[in-house]
């Protein structure tokens, strides 16, 4: 351990919930997307599954909307070092969709893309059970553009870069395909508790 | 290599893509910790300083790149933060980093009221090739605040290598007082004052006017765009060159958290 002189940081107790590496964010929500936001409403809004599914398929905002609700309230973590405790976000849990389309045995992963072109990839394994939503409302209320709205992929168990702003859709595919960020240095998983947040950690 | 090679499979998605990465990132290095050394302390503004650091074993970077900084305190506690490298790749086993004293900031304030040199402080990097800037195409470089920090890397480099590449910078600031770096800069220049400007200088955050004529010059194959500041600035100044024609898919933004 390398203790720096003079640092003690912040008052702080013990919090559980806090991964390795992370800071409480309290109120702030930084916004940290690297291309131009994107003005998209929700009728130009689509979300798209294919790769290897039986029957892929395109969904529009009301045939989304139409699926049965989900919310997920709990923490998400930014690989920034920010973390934030409590939130709350609606939509419909990813489980619905691949529900529709049925995916193949042979399915390992899928790369998550934005209307914007972004991508990322996941484990299948991260995405499905009750892991992962298609998100449209924060606080009770519908998500800003910044932070990824009309709808945004939100995997709150991995780092939030996975969990890509303005979805249009998934890929699954039979391995592992590295998405914007991680052909940028950054880790294939992203793990907060393992703070896996570049490769080769 | 055997015919039996495969190529790395890509997906691309049916959308234009935001921006292409531009350079591979060694691993190795992202992946260790290393010792900074404080050698110098410079005061730039009345809320920013830089610190100038040693790092022998510095595997070098590329302008626009950021690392990552770890203090450690006596109970093992860790606080660790991103900060865009400010110095020219070729600052041999050194590297430069100016920090906003941030209100409240455990790390950002434990440089301003209690580092001293000699001091040591722990770093990994260089981190991320998104944002980088190799000094191949013409750069367009729009920031406000402390989010010049990375595009002075670049203006650096593009003087201490002697480039010919087109090379401009807007940047933003409060007063002349709040201007970082404002001794070092040239021709390529142009600042905006958004609350209090020189004498017979316009007072007014940047817009369109400011974009335009640097737009209507286009060099050869256009501006590669980089975009620094608060999420509010990049926002603003990044629907100020799509305005301008500049397309999406060359816009690079680094949005500070």
């Amino acid at each position: 351990m390398n203790v720096t002189r003079g640092f003690t940081g912040r008052p702080r107790a013990h919090n559980a919930g806090l991964p390795p590496g992370q800071y409480d964010a309290g109120d702030d929500w930084p916004v940290l997307s690297a291309e131009v936001t994107p003005e998209l409403s929700p009728a130009e809004w689509t979300f798209r599954v294919d790769g290897l599914v039986e029957e892929p398929h395109t969904w529009d905002w009301d045939e989304a909307h139409a699926l049965p609700g989900s919310v997920y309230e709990g923490d998400i973590h930014c690989v920034t070092s920010w973390s934030k405790f409590g939130v709350r976000f609606g939509g419909v849990s990813l489980d619905a969709f691949l529900d529709v389309v049925r995916p193949h045995g042979s399915a390992t992963h899928v790369v998550a893309y934005s209307h914007t072109g972004y991508t990322t990839n996941l484990p299948l394994a991260d995405v499905t059970g009750g892991k992962a939503w298609i998100a449209w409302e924060f606080d009770g209320k519908p998500l800003s553009p910044e932070h990824g709205g009309p709808a945004r992929l939100l995997v709150p168990h991995l780092y939030f870069w996975k969990s890509a702003k303005w979805i249009a859709g998934l890929r699954l595919l039979d391995q592992d395909e590295p998405g914007f960020w991680e052909q940028n240095g950054y880790h294939a998983r992203g793990n907060p508790w393992e703070e896996q947040r570049y490769s080769g950690d | 290599m055997t015919e039996q090679a495969v190529e790395a499979p890509s997906f691309t998605p049916p959308t234009r893509f935001a921006v292409p990465g531009r350079i591979a990132v060694s691993n190795r290095a992202a992946a260790l910790w290393q010792t900074a050394t404080l050698t110098e302390i410079r005061r730039e503004t009345p809320h920013a300083a830089t610190y100038r650091f040693a790092v022998p074993a510095w595997a070098g970077h590329l302008p626009g790149q950021h690392l990552m900084l770890r203090l450690t305190a006596e109970d093992g506690y860790v606080a660790q933060r991103h900060y865009s490298i400010a110095s020219a790749p070729d600052d041999a086993g050194h590297i430069e980093l100016t920090l906003d004293h941030v209100e409240g900031g455990e790390v950002s304030g434990w440089f301003h009221t209690v580092a001293q040199p000699g001091d040591e402080v722990e770093v990994r990097g260089p981190l991320s090739g998104f944002f980088a800037w190799p000094g191949d195409r013409p750069a367009l470089l729009i920031g406000a605040g402390s989010g010049v920090v990375p595009l002075m890397s670049m203006v650096r480099h593009h003087r201490a290598q002697g480039l010919s590449v087109p090379l401009r910078l807007l940047v933003s600031a409060r007063s002349p007082e709040e201007l970082i770096y404002a001794g070092e800069f040239g021709a390529e220049t142009t600042p905006v004052f958004t609350r209090r400007a020189p004498q017979g200088a316009p007072v007014g955050r940047m817009a369109a006017a400011h974009v335009a004529p640097l737009l209507a010059e286009q060099p050869p194959g256009g501006w590669e765009a980089y975009v620094c500041g608060s999420n509010a600035f990049a926002e603003h100044a990044s629907r100020l060159l799509v305005a301008a024609g500049q397309p999406v898919e060359r816009i690079r933004i680094e949005r500070f958290g």
